[in-house]
């Protein structure tokens, strides 16, 4: 057994004919921060949410903290955070609530999360809001809420999926600053993002094409390897390649 | 125009797409139709009837025979002693029991004047008891010198409870489709935010308001025809009236729940809230107070009172006499008015709150 | 960790606009609106009049009518056509026509054998249509005994058995005692099937789902979370309703309490499982509503709430034989009104329990935590 925190073996998932992931490979160390990119439709969330133990996998196999996401689900969903492309907290729950419901469903104690709630919040600058309705805070600081939300429990790995979408690049940035915090502590980040100035924050960056990764590297080999001045014109020589229309 | 063809035309892609919901909205008038003709019925047939015969003689023999034979009774069970009396009716096996010879003796009112026979019903009931107690002293004492009377019954000579619930049908369906729908489809549009984008494009606000409403008005049609249809050729409900009244009346109350739909949608801000207000504001009082199950007249006054404001209970009240008892169109002029005058109030109301909307 | 869901529930509940409201509002009006709306009890008949005799015995036929209690004279014509506008016009309901020549023919019964009344129902509403004429037939039949009577007859007819009626369990045929148990069924239904199932469609719509099922919450322990609370309300209602019931009609269980709590708690697992089952298969709110509504319809129709179920064509009965809301109606009615004891609702609680079984094993299976 090795001991990555993530490790993936030919995994792919089929819906009818259509191939979404085809047969995707590699490795993500642990406390590192991996960048899983991709156009609209190749296969990304697919592929994510198949290593979060949502949808089980055609064939092929991948371990998440050590344990086999086909069937070792339960293992697997104690040990990491997920956080969802649509903001999916509990709006017509207070900020504290919420953390409260998630901090008892991983079975930490009410005074362990009462706790750490009251710390975390003042970290986040979210004190004043503990009590206020998730629904009415602005959506940068409900990714912040959420992305806190989802490594609360300590998890080996979260999952990311698109989690700046929508907000501006200094509240981006600032969400980074998150990121960087939580892989500091050991916890293995897995993010999908199309915001190319998001993968040069990351360790290491694959690109994903028509359900395969096409590349795989440190962002500044990726940029070596194709000649190229930014990621963003890394993604544009790879993702030309695809035969699939991007689904909009 | 063509602006107004192109929203038409998405609305109904709108409706299309969601193909159980389509399904149900077809499929609930023939489903309704079909239980209220065939199964729904408060007529008595083959009632289960008990009998307590501690003496049987030819004479109460004859009397069995005549109550088993008739439409109306099964003779299900023959009693070993008077105690299984209570027994049968407290596990629901029949609705009446005949006992033949005085009344059991441990009843405190058991003496009732050597009474040959007494009928004991299951009052929980009131209706039925009344009438399986009825129909049974009427076969019992068939043959008795009672004054020679002709009875007729008018409209319904079988007494068929369809003529009576086909109406309230058609008043109950057109009243979900266009009201709980068209209020439904408008909030969604406000809820997810397209509203906006709609009313930012040139067509008049309206124009927009109507297009939602007219695939909500062909379906109603659609189903008006087909209640129609199944409630002519299936069920044989005859339409003793008028047809082109009856039709003008249907489409007057359809563009009247259309007009409060759109007002339900001008208050209510989600789906959730759209479907409780429509729910719980227009479906319950449409079933219990429009005169669709339970007669209007035997509610209390208050009740009665607020009966005057479902716009279903004149609808039905003009169907029944129209379709049903086909009467001239001078007897529902007054059903008509209030419902005219009603879509009035709705129409202004909704373009009143409309309009400081937005504002 | 199922506290903390259920926690959770029960801040949702309260913060939602518009479930307490329902929770309160829908014992009150079922309990006290309903069952005097709901009431098919015949009262007040309008009758029309035309007595085409104008003796004695015909002015005493119509004031005996009239102050039975059952009919309201609202006309009193001289012709028939005239009458017959009336119940056209919906002011009257029977048209009761005494001929010329009815007192001769009461006197002398033999004289030609004509019938000298005739009775007209409208019976569009074929309860009221047959139960107004028998009020009327039997009014009648008194009023010939009456006159047999005066003439010094010798009584009633030889050979024809005189008939009591006696009515158990409701002597005073007061259709709302029949009502109110089976309103207490509907209540349950719509707390327990209905707002958890909503429920759930709601996070599926909302995504939220989704945050859970990436936790190690298992499925059993979700469903429990949203079910538990309603059930909580539901005995709550329950309980509200019988007070209620005792409180405004007078109305106590003749039976067992505790045998209606079985069957409750049984009858609660049912519409549950039924509940969920509709939540796995729809995407929206609006989905959901609509299955439920159609299928409750249906249900309803076919429970013997408002129509009895022997009355039904056989097909029909088929089909209602796997209606749960047939079954709790028939024994909250049994319980509350004749005092059934729990050996003899033997096979409601069979068929109670299987549909509990069947209903619950298939949410189970439908459910999909991952796909």
């Amino acid at each position: 057994m090795n001991d990555g925190a993530i490790t993936v073996t030919d995994l792919t998932k089929r819906f009818g004919d259509f191939t979404a992931v085809d047969a995707i490979s590699f490795e993500v160390a642990r406390g590192e921060i991996f960048g899983f990119l991709g156009a609209n439709g190749a296969g990304k969330t697919t592929a994510m949410r198949m290593l979060c133990g949502l949808s089980k996998p055609t064939s092929g196999r991948a371990t998440v903290a050590g344990f086999d996401i086909a069937r070792q689900a339960e293992q697997v969903k104690r040990r990491i955070g997920y956080m969802s492309q649509r903001f999916s907290l509990y709006g017509d729950l207070t900020v504290r609530e919420n953390l409260r419901l998630f901090g008892g469903i991983y079975g930490m104690k009410p005074a362990r999360i009462a706790e750490k709630s009251g710390r975390m919040l003042s970290e986040l600058g979210l004190g004043a809001e503990r009590d206020t309705l998730v629904k009415s805070l602005p959506l940068g600081w409900k990714q912040r809420l959420a992305f806190s939300v989802a490594i609360f429990h300590e998890p080996a790995v979260v999952f990311l999926d698109e989690p700046t979408g929508g907000v501006d690049p200094v509240t981006r940035r600032g969400f980074w600053e998150l990121i960087y915090a939580a892989a500091g502590r050991g916890i293995t980040v897995f993010a999908t993002t199309h915001y190319m100035d998001e993968a040069e924050y990351c360790d290491r960056v694959s690109m994903m094409v028509d359900g395969r990764i096409e590349a795989l590297d440190t962002p500044a080999a990726l940029r070596a390897a194709h000649r190229a001045a930014t990621m963003d014109d890394v993604f544009q020589q790879l993702a030309r390649r695809a035969k699939r229309v991007s689904g909009c | 125009m063509k602006q107004f063809a192109a929203f038409v035309k998405k609305e109904f892609r709108h409706i299309l797409r969601d193909r159980r919901t389509l399904l149900i909205l077809l499929g609930m008038p023939v489903a309704q139709i079909l239980l209220f003709g065939f199964a729904i019925t408060t007529e008595v047939r083959n009632a289960r009837v008990a009998v307590w015969d501690p003496a049987p003689d030819v004479e109460t023999r004859r009397v069995v025979e005549r109550i088993d034979a008739s439409p109306y009774f099964t003779v299900a069970e023959r009693l070993g002693s008077p105690g299984d009396i209570d027994d049968v009716f407290r596990r629901g096996r029949a609705g009446l029991v005949v006992v033949f010879g005085p009344g059991p003796a441990d009843e405190p009112d058991g003496g009732t004047g050597g009474a040959a026979i007494q009928l004991i019903a299951d009052g929980t009931d009131p209706n039925q008891a009344v009438m399986l107690t009825n129909y049974a002293t009427g076969i019992i004492a068939s043959g008795a010198a009672a004054p020679p009377v002709e009875v007729r019954m008018l409209y319904n000579p079988q007494g068929r409870s369809a003529f009576n619930f086909v109406p309230g049908v058609m008043g109950l369906i057109l009243m979900l489709i266009c009201a709980m729908m068209t209020a439904i489809a408008i909030v969604r549009e406000k809820e997810t935010g397209t509203m906006e984008v709609l009313l930012a494009s040139p067509v008049r606000p309206v124009y927009i308001i109507l297009a939602k409403a007219v695939p909500y008005f062909v379906l109603s049609v659609a189903n008006l025809a087909t209640i129609l249809l199944l409630a002519v050729f299936v069920l044989g409900v005859p339409v003793a009236g008028n047809l082109v009244w009856l039709v003008a009346v249907s489409l007057l109350f359809i563009f009247t729940a259309l007009a409060l739909g759109l007002l339900i949608s001008t208050l209510v801000g989600n789906q959730m809230a759209a479907m409780l207000a429509s729910g719980m504001g227009l479906m319950m009082p449409t079933m219990l107070l429009s005169g669709l199950i339970f007669p209007i007249e035997s509610m209390p006054p208050p009740l009665q009172w607020l009966s005057c404001a479902v716009p279903a209970r004149w609808y039905i009240e003009a169907v029944r006499r129209v379709m049903i008892q086909g009467v001239e169109v001078r007897f529902v002029l007054r059903e008509i008015a209030i419902l005219g005058g009603m879509a009035l109030v709705f129409v202004a109301a909704s373009l009143r709150n409309f309009k400081t909307r937005l504002s | 960790m199922i506290r903390f869901l259920i926690e959770k529930e029960f801040k949702q509940i309260r913060r939602n606009a518009f479930v307490p409201r329902i929770i309160l509002m829908m014992p009150v009006t079922m309990i006290l609106v309903f069952p005097w709306a709901a009431d098919q009890e015949v009262r007040d008949v309008r009758l029309a009049v035309v007595d085409g005799d104008r003796t004695s015995s015909s002015r005493r036929l119509v004031e005996k009518v009239a102050s039975s209690g059952r009919f309201t004279l609202t006309d009193v014509a001289d012709t028939w056509p005239a009458a017959m506008e009336s119940v056209e016009a919906g002011r009257a309901d029977i048209v009761l026509e005494i001929a010329r020549g009815f007192e001769k023919a009461t006197v002398t019964p033999d004289a030609d054998g004509s019938a000298k009344i005739s009775i007209a129902a409208n019976a569009v509403n074929g309860t009221k249509g047959t139960l107004g004429t028998s009020y009327l037939t039997s009014i009648l039949n008194d009023f010939a005994g009456e006159l047999l009577a005066d003439a010094g007859g010798a009584g009633s007819a030889a050979g024809v058995p005189s008939v009591v009626p006696q009515y158990r369990f409701n002597p005073r045929l007061d259709y709302k005692v029949f009502m109110v148990p089976a309103l207490m069924v509907m209540l349950l239904t719509l707390l327990c099937g209905f707002l958890p199932a909503l429920n759930i469609v709601g996070e599926k719509e909302a995504g939220t789902i989704e945050q859970i099922n990436v936790t190690p919450v298992r499925r059993l322990d979700f469903v429990l979370a949203k079910l538990i609370p309603y059930w909580l309300i539901g005995f709550v209602v329950l309980g509200v309703s019988m007070g209620l019931a005792a409180a405004v009609y007078g109305l106590y269980p003749a039976g067992s309490l505790l045998t209606i709590l079985l069957f409750a708690g049984i009858y609660i697992l049912v519409v549950s499982g039924v509940g969920l089952v509709i939540s796995n298969y729809s995407e929206s709110m609006q989905q959901a509503m609509f299955v439920m509504f159609f299928f409750t319809m249906i249900f309803l129709l076919m429970s013997g709430l408002f129509t009895p179920v022997a009355s039904m064509p056989r097909w029909a009965q088929a089909i209602a034989a796997v209606n749960p809301l047939k079954y709790f109606i028939e024994v909250m009615r049994l319980v509350y009104l004749k005092g059934s004891g729990l050996g003899q609702l033997l096979p409601q609680l069979a068929a109670l329990c299987g549909f509990a079984v069947a209903f619950n094993v298939w949410a189970v299976f439908s459910y999909r935590k991952s796909e």
